[in-house]
């Protein structure tokens, strides 16, 4: 039995759908992301899992139970940090840990050893009389993230947790989630930063309400099946722009390094670079590079427009 | 490019900023206090660069742009920023920039037309003045065909255009941008970054602010802040071969290393 499991799971609001047959399962003890831009419908799945929202059409079970019929159970079960997660501003760190346990119903002696725990995890030790009001971004994450897990919830489930965060705090956060993995904790995390994605044991592309694709990130790259080049310059605009006008390519994308291109039928690399060069675009060099995940975003998010 | 060189003898004019730089500081040192925030940072930017300004949060880089925007005065150095002296100058040098907050207030009530018209009102442009600009603006920004939707109902990658527009209608020389693409699609964050390179093409200068590592792909510089320093200043692709890494994340990571924030 997977800690989640969605099935057909469909939302509306109004005229709009927001999630479409969306299913996925979690797998115990692995970091799961859904990945994808504001407004895909992240937060909504997200926010049916923890039972904080009911749904039109589908089933969702957490640890085996329909969550639509086991509230209590979920609630008191599972860990939720959710995008703007309300710390009490004028607590000091250790009061806001305090409180949670209380709400959660932790016995006072077996708060002790778990705060000391926590401040392990989080680094919050040297902090932990400061106001919550007064940490830094990256530390009121790790904060909120201690809170939701001192009632020891073996699943996590966690909405944009690093969204505006330094690269720091944000490198620090996935090892906390990391180790929660390693031992044994399941994490559901969403995110709109690709490159998060590579920390997950799996990810979904979430994308306008519905899953372009799910697999390990390893695997998904290989879904990318056309050779994929690389025309690198210092100012990709005006070699994407060339290459538009080519018809030479396939897929053609602008990224910061270059244009990430695959070749249109018929056409060979040499093509390009003569057709690159005869309008005196400066580039240097083509090459082929091996697909990432933005990439096969790109692609699919096309063919679902289409 | 016009040249910038003010008239001799004219002491109302721009001074210092050597041609072609949109923002030369030498020195540039605040502290708060005890505290010291920006220590002793110098770089220069050239006209028509998009220049990418990381660091971890408290490293500095907030208190650098202040003080670049005129909102702060330095407590040391030197500088100038569209040709302006950071130190005398600064309530001419907001008019000579632009700036486009993450978290831009729109007025999801009014049209996009009525939102850019209002910030046009703030800036003290004329409603002539207004009117002129703004469809030409509006055509450059890929925004004519939305003009008259009401702001709350356009989705976050037009949101963040009309944000872009509302920072550009008095046509200032530098724009700084905040995380302009955060959580927008891949395909309107690389139409929003043509856009960032027509107008670099035509001379405007780009500050762009991000914690977002793809973003800094796209500039052409980058620096790195670290306790109040600058500890890299180089072009995104050739960061990534000098440290040998595939990713600006590891790039920064390694170059704030052992940073105590």
């Amino acid at each position: 039995m997977n800690p989640i499991e969605v099935h057909g799971l469909h939302k509306r609001y109004g005229q709009v759908d927001a999630v479409r047959d969306v299913s996925f399962s979690v797998e115990e003890a692995n970091i799961f992301g859904l990945i994808g831009p504001d407004g895909g419908g992240k937060t909504t799945v997200i926010r049916s899992i923890v039972s904080l929202l009911s749904f039109d059409a589908g089933e969702v079970l957490f640890q085996g139970k329909a969550v639509d019929k086991n509230v209590d159970y979920v609630r008191s079960h599972v860990g939720y940090m959710p995008q703007r997660f309300s710390l009490y501003q004028d607590l000091t760190v250790a009061e806001n840990l305090r409180f949670f346990a209380d709400l959660f119903n932790v016995p006072r002696n077996e708060l002790g050893p778990r705060v000391e725990q926590l401040y392990e995890f989080s680094s919050l030790a040297p902090f932990k009389d400061r106001r919550a009001g007064a940490l830094s971004g990256g530390m009121k994450q790790k904060l909120a993230l201690s809170c939701m897990l001192v009632h020891q919830p073996s699943v996590i489930v966690l909405d944009e947790p690093t969204f505006g965060v330094d690269p720091v705090s944000r490198n620090d956060f996935w090892q906390i989630l990391k180790t929660l993995a390693a031992r044994g904790t399941t994490v559901l995390v969403s995110t709109a930063y690709m490159d998060e994605a590579l920390l997950c044991d799996k990810v979904a592309l979430v994308f306008k309400g519905r899953i372009l694709a799910a697999d390990a990130p390893q695997l998904l790259r290989t879904r990318f099946e056309e050779q994929l080049y690389l025309a690198a310059t210092d100012a990709p605009h005006i070699v994407y722009a060339a290459l538009q006008k080519s018809s030479l390519c396939g897929e053609c994308e602008l990224f910061g390094d270059g244009v990430h291109f695959t070749l249109a039928n018929g056409a060979t690399e040499a093509d390009v670079a003569r057709a690159l060069a005869d309008r005196g675009t400066a580039f240097s060099g083509i090459r082929l590079i091996d697909p990432g995940l933005e990439d096969l975003f790109l692609k699919l998010m096309k063919e679902q427009q289409e | 490019m016009s040249n910038q060189r003010p008239a001799e003898g004219d002491a109302s004019a721009k001074t210092a900023g050597r041609d072609g730089f949109a923002v030369e500081v030498q020195d540039l040192t605040r502290t708060f206090g005890d505290f010291v925030a920006v220590d002793h940072v110098s770089f220069s930017v050239a006209r028509g660069e998009i220049f990418g300004f990381l660091g971890a949060n408290g490293a500095g880089k907030t208190t650098t742009i202040r003080m670049l925007c005129g909102l702060l005065l330095p407590s040391g150095g030197r500088g100038t920023v569209a040709g302006y002296d950071i130190m005398r100058d600064y309530e001419r040098i907001k008019l000579r920039i632009g700036y486009m907050s993450q978290k831009f207030s729109l007025y999801d009530d009014l049209s996009v037309r009525e939102n850019i018209e209002f910030y046009g009102g703030m800036y003290g442009l004329g409603r002539g003045e207004i009117a002129d600009r703004i469809d030409n603006l509006f055509e450059s920004i890929g925004l004519a065909e939305h003009a008259d939707k009401l702001a709350g109902s356009l989705p976050l990658g037009w949101k963040q255009r009309m944000s872009l527009a509302a920072s550009l209608l008095h046509d200032p020389e530098i724009i700084f941008l905040d995380e302009p693409t955060s959580g927008v699609d891949p395909v309107s964050r690389r139409s929003f970054w043509l856009l960032i390179y027509a107008l670099a093409d035509r001379g405007k200068t780009v500050f762009v602010t991000t914690h977002y590592m793809d973003e800094a792909e796209y500039c052409s510089r980058i620096s790195i802040m670290k306790l109040g320093k600058i500890v890299e200043l180089e072009n995104p692709h050739r960061l990534k071969e000098r440290y040998g890494v595939s990713t600006m994340q590891e790039v920064f990571l390694k170059a704030v290393a052992g940073s105590d924030i």
